[in-house]
């Protein structure tokens, strides 16, 4: 158990030196003790390697990493005290599910009873006590997944638990269960995790904490709330929710802001933005409602409506401009003219992808 | 709607018929026939029976007691090159670069043993292993060893289990290193979290891993060394005396030799029966293998 500190971390695989070399752009970061976190972007973003960065198996080009504050860059996977959980579950076929779990303990020399006491005890935490003697290559994957998790969580003294997409393989059924499984853990057992994953709905619930990365680079660190409510970058706006926010070309001037001729009303004022930057306007699809056409609305262009259950997203066109609208709960559409109507408050300023905080 | 009865369509497997009636069917018929009577040539035959058969299984009779010994040097012979080759090729497959320039190379080189025909291996041995222009032997003289493959038997064995192992260690290498490639990374780096040793990740991950391509290896490698001729054969010609005479070169001097075309049909009947049998036990092992895998696979 640990809190662990990313300096200054950059990584290239191919040993360059330059911005595009560079898989993993300059960051640092610090993990709490005992924090849920997700490590959420889209394939190729660096989070893989990130992860393999702190578990040891990649080595950094630049940078340290601190556990507890102390250097454990030029440490080995071994010696680091972490355990990793991959994406497709690593078992050892001659072994049973017991042998596999006591694995790490007797490749660390503890005495069997004790082995045999751990062992016991996650299996329990596990339910995997029922399978102690069968062999482990005879189970589903589920449960093979549970043992890679099994053998990290077996012994006592890891500093951290990292899970490289470990749902992947898991029917879609069992991937709830697990996912809950991993969270009652979490908080039984207070162990700082980090989650690899590119599935919103699987950071959102697993974390309190997202990390999300883009093209190397960590854009916004916060709750799933926050994540929401206020994105830093347009990308975490347009990752995170679904649909994801609405991201337009605008100009923003003071209070106002105007899209496609329209002129809209902000919450806040931004008299600051920077000479020659691409502004741009995000508002999720939650908070812009269509309603019947008036001229004191944006008109638009009704082109589908997407009926996700409990709520109907309408997809509309305004000239160029393409956007998701949440339909009223009893407004039915009539024709394919419609007025927008926007919530002021959620309306967000992006210059060059960054949002600006507009002063009340 | 009637089921049209189309008797031609006998004649489109008629091809395949001939084609295996010709290279086996027909020519084992003939050795069967050969087996159960004696001939002096001139086309005359007199019966036999099971005659031969008998003889070839009792150890006092002469025939017997031939067959029944180079029976045992061919078991002898491909035990110890399969204890020997299969836990060095793993030994080789393990030291094997996985990846850079060196893969390229050290397959190659591997390979190259493998294309060598038989006889020019057996060549390169006999003139290799001569105490006069050899350089193994003359060496091996020179070091005070009396090493001399034409006099002594054991001599002669250790020569042409070298030979065999120099030939075919490359393919049991090959085949392992195969099986050592298709295992993915993160097992490794599962281990090494674990804090797996060296010889925790051999028997934990890479030899189970290995455990088809071995059993491939272990078949054609004891299948190759039991019908083994030519190499012996010209290194040894069989000898000294008849310490290093397998079956099939018995059957050699039996048939081409002695003209005994009776005794030797006999012999390579139950030379023939002897493989399959052993094939047929291999073969199921695997698939058995294969099957429980395939279970496994199910049940997950």
């Amino acid at each position: 158990m640990a809190r662990l500190d990313l300096v200054d971390l950059a990584h290239a695989y191919n040993g360059g030196t330059t911005h595009a070399d560079l898989v993993l752009k300059p960051t640092s970061m610090t993990w709490r003790q005992g924090g849920a976190y997700a490590l959420l972007g889209p394939s190729g973003c660096g989070k893989t390697t990130l992860l393999n960065i702190i578990s040891g198996i990649v080595r950094p080009s630049r940078g340290k990493v601190l556990f507890d504050g102390k250097d454990v860059s030029a440490l080995t996977t071994q010696q680091r005290n972490i355990a990793q959980v991959f994406q497709f579950p690593v078992i050892y076929d001659t072994m049973t599910v017991g042998e596999n779990l006591a694995f790490p303990l007797k490749n660390r020399g503890l005495p069997r009873a004790e082995i045999e006491k751990r062992v016991s005890e996650i299996a329990r935490l596990l339910d995997l006590e029922a399978y102690l003697g069968r062999r482990a290559s005879r189970l589903s994957a589920d449960a093979k997944q549970k043992i890679s998790l099994g053998r990290g969580l077996v012994r006592a003294d890891v500093a951290a638990i990292l899970f490289d997409e470990p749902l992947t393989v898991i029917d879609p059924a069992l991937k709830w269960e697990l996912r809950s499984k991993l969270k009652t853990l979490h908080r039984a057992l207070d162990l700082t995790m980090i989650y690899v994953t590119h599935d919103q709905t699987e950071a959102l619930t697993f974390a309190d904490t997202v990390v999300v990365m883009h093209e190397g680079s960590v854009v916004q660190t916060g709750t799933p709330e926050e994540l929401f409510a206020r994105p830093e970058h347009t990308f975490v706006g347009y990752f995170i929710g679904s649909p994801g926010m609405n991201i337009v070309a605008g100009e923003v001037r003071g209070r106002e802001a105007k899209i496609a001729g329209h002129t809209l009303a902000l919450k806040r004022s931004y008299d600051s933005l920077p000479a020659g930057a691409n502004i741009e306007i995000g508002i999720r699809p939650e908070f812009v409602s269509i309603a019947p056409p008036r001229p004191d609305l944006l008109s638009a262009h009704l082109e589908r409506i997407d009926d996700l259950g409990r709520t109907r997203f309408a997809r509309v066109r305004v000239d160029g401009l393409k956007l998701a609208a949440a339909i009223p709960p009893g407004l039915t559409p009539d024709g394919e003219e419609v007025g927008l109507t926007f919530d002021p408050a959620q309306i967000h300023v992006y210059a060059d992808s960054r949002r600006i905080e507009g002063a009340a | 709607m009637e089921k049209i009865a189309n008797q031609k369509a006998w004649f489109l497997v008629l091809p395949v018929f001939a084609v295996v009636a010709f290279s086996a069917v027909i020519p084992l018929m003939t050795v069967v026939n050969y087996s159960v009577q004696d001939t002096f040539g001139n086309n005359k035959f007199f019966w036999n029976g099971v005659g031969w058969y008998q003889e070839l299984l009792s150890p006092s009779t002469e025939l017997g007691g031939r067959f029944l010994a180079s029976l045992w040097r061919n078991l002898i012979f491909s035990a110890v090159v399969l204890a020997i080759e299969i836990p060095l090729g793993i030994v080789v497959a393990l030291a094997m670069p996985r990846q850079g320039r060196g893969v390229a190379f050290s397959l190659v080189v591997l390979a190259l043993p493998l294309l060598i025909p038989w006889n020019v291996v057996g060549t390169i041995w006999q003139i290799f292993g001569r105490s006069d222009i050899g350089l193994l032997g003359y060496v091996l003289n020179r070091l005070g060893f009396d090493y001399n493959y034409v006099a002594y038997p054991i001599d002669a064995w250790a020569t042409i289990i070298v030979m065999d192992v120099w030939h075919w260690s490359s393919l049991v290498a090959l085949l392992c290193y195969a099986g050592l490639k298709s295992i993915p990374e993160a097992f490794y780096q599962a281990a090494s979290i674990d804090g797996a040793s060296r010889w925790a990740v051999f028997t934990a991950i890479q030899l189970p891993k290995m455990q088809r391509v071995l059993l491939i290896a272990g078949l054609l490698r004891f299948m190759d060394s039991f019908m083994i001729y030519t190499e012996p054969f010209v290194v040894t010609g069989g000898g000294p005396g008849n310490s290093t005479t397998f079956i099939s070169i018995e059957l050699v001097k039996l048939a081409l030799g002695q003209f005994d075309l009776g005794k030797a049909a006999a012999m390579s009947l139950v030379y023939e029966l002897i493989i399959l049998i052993i094939c047929w036990v291999f073969y199921t092992v695997m698939t058995n293998a294969g099957q429980e895998r395939r279970i496994e696979r199910e049940a997950a």
